[in-house]
Order: structure tokens, then C-alpha cells, then sequence
């Protein structure tokens, strides 16, 4: 089962090991397959390893894109 | 607040998504009034049936379900081989999806009931652990899954293998998506008009299997994450696609999936894998859309270190999980659904995941 919530890194050990955490809860999971992991970069996981980096700026421009159309929506609404 | 997770489940922006959903359905060419999408992720057949998704598209939408859990796919003689292993005194590891599958006769839950060494692994690094720290004991872990499963436990074997762990073999079953896009295609019993999809595998892959496949087969292909705004978006461009008489790899989900894929990955699975004609669970063989263990990593090879040869199962005759997961027909029209076969008592591996289509649907669908 694919987990799509992604997780910061909050610590990265020497054995290419780290410990990821989303809201409050954390775990420690392997940085073997993803490039430069860096401390406060978002991931996902998959079976305790990390995928893939999120990339940021990509996703709040999507979250911005997706306010604009909430917005139009409750304008459309208030008509 | 969960960042990056509710932001993606904007009511607002779901109504007006849905609302050009609805726009772009009426402006279909004739010949494609009746549009089919297919969703080849088990974690999309989960959160459509829980988000209610389909109820939201036009009746000329059908979201039809794949083979996109791994479980599902996985033959009745791997579940008889791992329990044959167990009843001999090997240590099985496995994901906790597999315990309740039922095979010829049996399924792994109850053999550990009997008192059998299977333990249930959220991931295969505690496989690992095990291993290490029993190193008198055989350790099997049941390596199934599609391309996100598979790059794991491709780093786990270069990691056994730099910590020279001995005990640890892997039984693998592992699937590829792109393949398996190529076979629902073909077959001339089906009707896919496009496919959403799945995310965390695009993530290994990245766009250009896709890419091959849309050029050969002209039919929208659009990359798609899990909240509810992703898919309505991923529906969305899919509709465009076709209005606009196109069809190309539309990457929807860029926050995470890069063109390239991962190379980290792919490099790993190229190291240790090749690719054979796998046998899925209801579909027959596929050519080319399993992964093997190279012959040079026999001594991970749980097949090759036991001298044991996974035969094909005697699945439940009357169980329609094959038809299932080709998307010809609903749970809810397989004769065993809700009353023989429930996840209480399931018949089929469709029930038993919680990525499996039936399961899906008797939770969320009434």
C-alpha cells in the first residue's frame, strides 16, 4: 500500500539511515535511494525507504493553483 | 494540519474540477462518449472507492479498476511454496497483506497459528534484523511487489550483502506496470480507453516507459497521486487529452515524479534483476513483465538456495478475482461476493489486501 504523505527529514545517521516525521509521529527509515538527502527535505516513503525527494516549490505551486479554483468555486457559489 | 496532505483535499477546488470534468465529458467525440479510465494502482482503486470519486463523474466516465495490487496478482502456488518452507522451519518474513491469501489449501495466517515462524514485516529492513539477529535460522522474505517494492529490497540486498548477512534469501514475484499496460491493451475482450497512472511507481520509472506505450497505442496516459484532488485532476487531463483529439504522458504529479524516475532505483534493479515472462493471478503469462534475481545472486535466491520450484496453484474455481483485475467486470458481479467470500472469510486474494478491488468495495461501496 503506497503512503502519499510526505515526510521530513529530521535527522540523517551515518549508515545512510534517517529519521523522517510527519505531524508527530516519526521513524526511522533507509536514505540508500534517494541523492543528498538534506535535513528539513520533504520524502516519500515506501516499506522504509524513502523514493523520492518532494520537490516544494512544485508543490505549493500546485496548492496555489488549486486555492485560485476553491476560490473561483465559492465566487461561482455566491452568484 | 498535515502539510502537503490536506491542501490536496480542497472542497472547493474538488467542486470545480468536478464541474470541468463534467464540461469536458459533454464536448467527447461521439465515437468516445462512452470514455474508460483505467486506474493501474491498488492505492487509487482505495482512495476512489473512499472518496467516492466515481459517484462524482458523469454516467459516460467509468473508472474501471486494474491490476494494481500486488497481492492480487501473485499466484496461488507462491502462498502453497511459502507455506511449505514455513511447515519446514524456515523463518518467513513477509509483508502483512500476504498472511490471510488464501492458496491451494491453506494460507500463511493459519500456519502461523499452528505454530509455524512467520512474522509480519512493515518493512523488509526488519527482515534484515531478523536475520541478524538469529543467525542460526534460515530467513525468507516474500519479495512481491510492483517497481516502489522492488527498488527496496534491491537496496536491502546491497546492504545483506556489504554486512555479509548469509541467512537471508528473498522469494521474489516482482511485477512491472508498463508491461502489463501493453497486455490489457491487447486484449480484444477489454475496452481501456486510457490510463491514470500510478503514482509512487512513476516515481521509480519516471515518464518514458509511458511515453513508449502512448506512442505505440495513442492513448492518454496521465500520472496521478492519491488525494482526491489529485485524481479529479488526473481525470480531468485525461478528458482534455481526448477533446482535444490528443494523446501524450501527461505527468501530474511533478512534486514527485521526475521525468528521469529515480536513477538510484533503477540502477540497483538493473544490478541485480533481469527481466522474464511472469505468470499473474487471473491473467496468465505477460512477456517481459516480471523481474528475476541475476543467476551471480543465486545465494539470495530462495528458490535456487532450497532447490525449490514454485508450481502453479489450485485457486478457488468459483472465485472471478481474474476478471476482477482485468477490469471486465465489478466485484459486486462476482456470484461469491458479500455472501461466500468477505474479508472475514475471503475467498479470493481481491478481498484479502487492502488494496484489492473487492476488498475496496465492500468497504466503501454499498
Amino acid at each position: 500500500m503506497c503512503l502519499a504523505v510526505p515526510m521530513k527529514i529530521i535527522q540523517i545517521n551515518d549508515d545512510n539511515t534517517g529519521i523522517v516525521a510527519a505531524d508527530d509521529a516519526s521513524y526511522k527509515v533507509s536514505l540508500s535511494l534517494i541523492k543528498d538527502p538534506v535535513v528539513e527535505e520533504f520524502v516519500i516513503v515506501h516499506a522504509g525507504y524513502a523514493i523520492e525527494k518532494l520537490d516544494e516549490e512544485e508543490a505549493n505551486t500546485r496548492i496555489d493553483l488549486f486555492r485560485e479554483l476553491a476560490e473561483v468555486n465559492s465566487e461561482m457559489v455566491k452568484q | 494540519m498535515m502539510k502537503y496532505i490536506d491542501d490536496y483535499k480542497n472542497p472547493g477546488a474538488a467542486r470545480k474540477i468536478t464541474e470541468n470534468i463534467n464540461t469536458l465529458a459533454e464536448k467527447l467525440p461521439a465515437a468516445k462518449r462512452n470514455f474508460s479510465i483505467m486506474e493501474v494502482c491498488g492505492s487509487h482503486t482505495m482512495a476512489i472507492a473512499r472518496y467516492g470519486i466515481r459517484e462524482l463523474l458523469p454516467e459516460n466516465i467509468s473508472l474501471i479498476s486494474g491490476p494494481g495490487c500486488p497481492v492480487c496478482v501473485t499466484d496461488a502456488g507462491y502462498i502453497d511454496t511459502a507455506v511449505e518452507l514455513s511447515r519446514n522451519g524456515i523463518t518467513i518474513a513477509t509483508f502483512g497483506d500476504m498472511i490471510n491469501v488464501p492458496g491451494s489449501d491453506t494460507s500463511l495466517g493459519k500456519c502461523r497459528s499452528e505454530g509455524a515462524d512467520i512474522h509480519i514485516c512493515y518493512s523488509p529492513l526488519s527482515a534484515l534484523e531478523l536475520a541478524e539477529k538469529n543467525p542460526d535460522r534460515e530467513v525468507v522474505f516474500l519479495a512481491i511487489g510492483f517497481e516502489t517494492t522492488i527498488a527496496p529490497l534491491m537496496a536491502l540486498l546491497e546492504t545483506a550483502k556489504s554486512k555479509n548477512i548469509k541467512n537471508l534469501s528473498i522469494m521474489t514475484a516482482f511485477k512491472l506496470v508498463p508491461p502489463a499496460l501493453e497486455a490489457l491493451t491487447s486484449d480484444p475482450e477489454l475496452k481501456v480507453d486510457s490510463f491514470l497512472c500510478p503514482a509512487h511507481v512513476s516515481a521509480i520509472i519516471g515518464e518514458r516507459p509511458y511515453q513508449l506505450f502512448v506512442k505505440k497505442h495513442k492513448i492518454p496516459c496521465v500520472i496521478a497521486s492519491f488525494e482526491p484532488l489529485d485524481i479529479l485532476y488526473g481525470i480531468e487531463g485525461i478528458l482534455e487529452q481526448v477533446v482535444s483529439n490528443k494523446a501524450f504522458v501527461d505527468n501530474r504529479y511533478k512534486r514527485v515524479v521526475k521525468q528521469e524516475g529515480n536513477t538510484t532505483a533503477q540502477h540497483f534493479m538493473d544490478k541485480y534483476l533481469v527481466p522474464y515472462d511472469a505468470s499473474w493471478r487471473g491473467i496468465g503469462i505477460i512477456p517481459r513483465s516480471g523481474l528475476k534475481l541475476k543467476n551471480e545472486f543465486d545465494e539470495y535466491n530462495t528458490e535456487k538456495r532450497f532447490n525449490i520450484e514454485v508450481k502453479p496453484g489450485k485457486p478457488n474455481p468459483a472465485c472471478r478475482c481474474g476478471d476482477v483485475l482485468k477490469g471486465k467486470i465489478k466485484p459486486s458481479e462476482c456470484p461469491l461476493f458479500r455472501r461466500t467470500c468477505n474479508p472475514f472469510h475471503p475467498v479470493g486474494p481481491c478481498m484479502v489486501s487492502s488494496e484489492g478491488s473487492c476488498a475496496a468495495f465492500f468497504k466503501y461501496v454499498k
